[in-house]
């Protein structure tokens, strides 16, 4: 099965984290994305900045810009990837090992990918 | 210890559903690759079983009845989906033995039934269901909630099992010992509901009952699991004191009852299963409680108990399960053993975690009236009142309130 995994942070809880500190983390990150080659199935894409963010959202008179991300959550996304394993539980132990998760705030949210369209055929 | 104790055929039918129902669940999901059709099917026939066994007693073979009629769900169940789809008739279901085994088969739904990506409350729900052949009426009844809001936390709750890829596996040794928290939890949860609601409406199936059995089961699933056996012990003494616990549909609490009316040789079932678990060497709450059940169960009286064990006991449990409750324990523990003005001292460091507790206030009058401040006493128990929703619990207090207070909430 494909899940997606939502890497989210809250910049409110994360504190200050000296550049060293930081420079391991990245390390980690890398090497966990090394062990995991083998399940990802897109390994997608790390996102800048939330104060980056621009949406284009339904309006009345025709779709609105504006600055800002979607929601006012404290929770901010700053990545994602698809990794194609046997089941729930696979996906789970794959994101307990997320290194980021030593880090007051972080949370992954693992959602399953539609991959069955047949119910839209004729 | 119910006030309508189930009759022989309710007791005979819980038996024969809760034996059959959960591997049927497992096995027609394997079979039809779909857990939530699985599921429904398996309800269906034992909502026609309850109708049909009633009414004319139980077929020869129930679990082969069941067994047809589930399958027969199953089978319109896929044909109707089908037609929805607009799919080819899946002609390819895979076909795994069907003898399956048992036990395994029971104890992985479980697994899924209890899985931590599940909320909190529907895993209960999900797992009387699925697991031990409960309908939603039945659950709903002894929840005290609607029958439409019940299904549809069972609802959400297959779906995602479906949707979000949840097997139904036995998890690895790894993750074992915190997936059986897990599962052990929701049966405690589910003998407590059916301990304390036992003066509810007419209930047809003893939930105290069921969870005993299905914390049986899975200790002997998995015998080196000290906690399976702690949990399995601790349901047994406590299911032995039963039918003490109620006289004409009234609570009577531990000091109280008569003695006689317990189940010695449950009692005495329920030590060895201590010892089965202490034997594992790996100590734990359930444990430790089944322990301190068994230190009351087999006191001659409420004076000649253990309190100072008792006491020690709850110290050690306090360890494993830090909560304001278990410290609240101790507490009535140590006032027995140390007298009630330190316990009162003690007592004062919980007012704020257990402000909303009713016991935290019916102990506290208990030990203020013993030490003569009686004013103080009443509105500590007109306080217990109002926080209590339970029935039984409620004319306990009423009875308090216009007599001498009694003590503990057992």
């Amino acid at each position: 099965m494909k899940y997606v995994l939502m890497y989210t942070s809250r910049p409110d809880l994360a504190g200050e984290t000296d550049t060293e500190a930081a420079q391991a983390i990245y390390k980690r990150v890398y090497e966990w994305f090394g062990e995991n080659a083998g399940v990802m199935a897109d390994s997608g894409a790390e996102l800048l900045g939330v104060e980056t963010a621009t949406t284009v959202k339904h309006g009345s008179d025709g779709a609105v810009v504006v600055d800002g991300p979607f929601n006012e959550a404290k929770e901010v996304i700053g990545g994602f990837s698809v990794i194609d394993v046997a089941d729930m539980d696979a996906a789970i132990a794959v994101v307990k090992s997320w290194p980021m998760l030593d880090l007051p705030g972080v949370a992954v949210e693992i959602r399953p990918m539609v991959e069955d369209y047949s119910h839209m055929e004729g | 210890m119910t006030s309508r104790r189930p009759t022989t055929t309710d007791d005979l039918l819980a038996r024969t559903l809760r034996e059959e129902a959960g591997p049927l669940v497992a096995r027609l999901s394997r079979r039809f690759g779909d857990f939530d059709l699985a599921e429904e099917s398996v309800q269906g026939a034992v909502v026609e079983a309850l109708t049909s066994w009633r009414r004319d007693g139980p077929p020869q073979r129930p679990g082969a009845w069941l067994q047809v009629a589930a399958t027969r769900n199953a089978m319109d169940g896929m044909r109707h989906r089908d037609r929805q789809r607009a799919l080819a008739a899946r002609a390819d279901v895979p076909t795994t033995d069907e003898a399956g085994e048992g036990t395994d088969d029971r104890l992985a739904l479980l697994f899924a039934c209890c899985h931590p990506a599940l909320a909190p409350d529907a895993r209960l729900a999900l797992t009387l269901r699925a697991v031990v052949g409960l309908t939603t009426p039945q659950i709903a009844r002894a929840f005290l909630v609607h029958e439409s809001t019940l299904a549809q936390r069972i609802v959400r709750a297959k779906r995602k099992i479906v949707s979000a890829g949840i097997a139904l596996t036995v998890p690895p040794q790894a993750d074992l010992t915190s997936r059986l928290a897990d599962v052990l939890a929701v049966v405690y949860v589910m003998f407590n509901e059916g301990f304390v609601s036992s003066t509810g409406p007419a209930q047809d199936r003893d939930l105290a009952a069921d969870a005993v059995w299905l914390a049986d089961v899975i200790a002997a699933s998995l015998p080196d699991e000290a906690e399976a056996w702690g949990l399995a012990a601790l349901l047994t003494i406590q299911h032995a004191r039963g039918r003490a616990r109620f006289a004409e549909g009234d609570l009577v609490l531990l000091r109280d009852q008569d003695r006689g009316l317990w189940d010695h040789d449950a009692i005495a079932a329920g030590e060895r299963l201590i010892e089965r678990a202490a034997s594992l060497r790996q100590p734990g709450r359930y444990q430790l409680q089944a322990a301190i059940a068994a230190v009351h169960a087999t006191a001659a009286s409420w004076a000649e108990t253990d309190w100072l064990q008792i006491s020690r006991l709850y110290e050690e449990l306090s360890r494993h399960d830090p909560s304001p409750v278990v410290r609240l324990n101790h507490v009535v523990a140590h006032a027995q053993v140390v007298g009630p003005v330190d316990a009162l001292a003690r007592l004062e460091t919980l007012a704020e975690p257990l402000a909303e507790y009713h016991l935290f206030h019916a102990t506290r009058a208990e030990l203020l009236t013993s030490v003569g401040r009686d004013d103080e006493a009443a509105a500590a128990n007109r306080r217990a009142l109002e926080l209590t929703a339970n029935d039984a619990e409620r004319r306990l207090l009423t009875t308090r309130l216009h007599r001498r207070p009694l003590s503990d909430g057992s």
